[in-house]
């Protein structure tokens, strides 16, 4: 019996899966604290209790994220491209790219037969183009984040949004409110600007089917749709868990591997 | 007879009133929504300090992201021009301008008659323009005015690693939660300004003498800044509010157009 454990902590959620015999047995999903290490803490301590084990009976554990270098109970810490690329895999087998917007990034991520990424291009340098950029737009618009992404579905004209720049956006979303274009339009904009740039990051490194998405922002239905159309295909839907947790799970399977290889 | 120069930005509103080689009156006022009221306002008060009425004007020239909606007057003028034009007419030695205003920067190299020959534009990004500091002395329940003044006091060296103004807005809420200095904390900002506003000039080569313009050169720190991410001396307008170095820009065009149509 191998029992493993991924922690994926991120800008604005941690995650932790833990893996029996290669079996999803509990994960967990929280919302990210100042410290890496509380919200690791606070992500672990909640997954062994969902899976009823304690620390002790985990075997290996593997840190991936931003704060992976602050984690004192990981066994070992794995670039955040590389546990994208094996999680998602795992999730879905047919999976060539990964187009993963995180909180306070966006990857796209081709990956070879093995899982392993082949090519692949970041941003997080700028906000525009990650799950920031929606975060601020929806604070601006006044409504949760998650209410955004149904917005395209009911607006029938769309705003175009001059600005990449979340700060200059920003700005031009304050002026369509003040000159009382709809909520749905607006954040139907919103959307479009998002899918646009993300669509403009992909291309650089030609993405191939089947295209999954995951991280946070796969959630909204909006981007996802936008998204499509502009890459000209529709992505394969991750069933198998919530594509949020792609990180850890691949976390988790580097450290199978690491039992499973002694 | 005088002319005027009157230029838009996004954040403020300048008015230069000239005649015969002297500033005869200028007024800055903050902007408001429509570029007409800011560019009508702003011109009135720089008339009344000169004791003028607009009937006395023989030529105006706008320019600024407002220009094109400014009603009286008699034509535009690019912001590039215009600030090459004041920085010149104030050193002609001058050959590289560079101008950070609030929501763009810009970098020109003049040759020896005053002539634009290459420029650079920012206003993509809101890193690297007034917008930046604005944001963090709001982050940081400062003035933005008073931010020149509280770097000074700075003691420890710290470094920003953010350029996106969301994200160093980030990084200045976890400085302040590990308890730093605020002072430090708005040195190393004036520094990743001037760093962001220093590589856009060194892309279109830095020629000697510069100086700097535009109302982010009135903050001390910044302007320091700057001449440290350029390992060159940044010298100020000789006697001239920087931040009205693209009106009086426009109001020096004006002359020549004045004097022309006399001839």
């Amino acid at each position: 019996m191998t029992m493993v454990a991924g922690c994926d902590v991120g800008s604005l959620t941690t995650k932790a899966v833990i893996l029996k015999n290669n079996q999803l047995v509990a994960t967990s999903l929280i919302r990210s604290k100042a410290k890496p290490q509380e919200s690791a803490r606070i992500a672990m301590d909640e997954v062994y209790g969902k899976a009823e084990v304690s620390e002790r009976e985990i075997q290996y554990c593997v840190g991936t994220g931003y704060g992976r270098e602050k984690l004192a109970f990981v066994n070992e810490a794995k670039s955040e491209i590389s546990c994208h690329g094996k999680g998602a895999k795992w999730l879905m087998p047919s999976v060539k790219t990964i187009i993963d917007i995180g909180g306070q990034d966006c990857k796209v991520i081709k990956i070879d037969a093995s899982g392993q990424a082949v090519k692949f291009v970041t941003n997080d340098k700028c906000a525009s183009g990650t799950g920031r950029f929606l975060e601020v737009m929806a604070k601006v618009l006044g409504i949760d984040i998650n209410e955004l992404g149904s917005q395209t579905a009911k607006s029938k004209s769309p705003i175009t949004m001059a600005s990449t720049c979340t700060v200059w956006a920003q700005a031009d979303v304050i002026s369509f409110i003040h000159a009382g274009v709809p909520l749905e339009d607006i954040g139907a904009g919103i959307n479009l600007a998002m899918a646009k740039r993300i669509a403009t990051l992909a291309n650089t490194v030609k993405p191939e089917k089947d295209i999954c998405m995951t991280g946070g922002v796969a959630k909204n239905a909006g981007v996802l749709s936008l998204l499509e159309d502009l890459l000209g295909c529709r992505f394969k839907k991750i069933r198998k868990s919530d594509p949020q947790l792609a990180g850890a799970i691949g976390a988790a399977l580097f450290a199978r591997e690491q039992i499973t290889e002694k | 007879m005088p002319v005027a120069g009157c230029d838009v930005g996004s954040l403020t509103a300048k008015a230069v009133i000239f005649e015969q080689g002297k500033i005869l009156s200028q007024a800055v006022i903050k902007g408001y929504t429509k570029p007409e009221e800011s560019a009508g306002e702003v011109m009135q008060l720089a008339l009344e300090k000169a004791s003028l009425t607009m009937a006395d004007i023989a030529y105006a020239i706008g320019t600024g992201y407002g220009r094109e909606r400014i009603p009286f007057v008699h034509e535009v003028e690019s912001e590039i021009v215009c600030h090459a034009k004041g920085a010149w007419w104030n050193s002609p030695a001058t050959r590289m301008v560079i101008d950070i205003g609030g929501q763009d920067a810009k970098a020109m190299r003049l040759d020896e008659n005053g002539k634009v020959v290459r420029y650079i534009y920012n206003d993509k990004c809101a890193s690297g323009t007034g917008r930046f500091l604005e944001v963090m002395a709001d982050a940081l329940e400062l003035d933005l005015a008073e931010m020149g003044e509280v770097g000074q006091q700075s003691t420890e060296k710290l470094t920003i690693s953010n350029q996106c103004v969301i994200f160093a807005e980030t990084e200045v809420v976890s400085l302040v939660n590990e308890g730093k200095e605020v002072c430090d904390i708005v040195r190393a900002l004036h520094s990743a300004l001037a760093n962001r506003v220093a590589s856009l000039a060194k892309s279109i080569g830095i020629d000697q003498e510069i100086v700097m313009t535009g109302g982010v050169a009135k903050n001390s720190g910044v302007f320091k800044a700057l001449g440290e991410g350029l390992q060159l001396e940044v010298k100020s307008l000789k006697g001239i509010d920087p931040q009205i170095n693209g009106a009086l820009g426009a109001a020096l065009l004006a002359g020549e157009k004045a004097k022309g149509s006399n001839h």
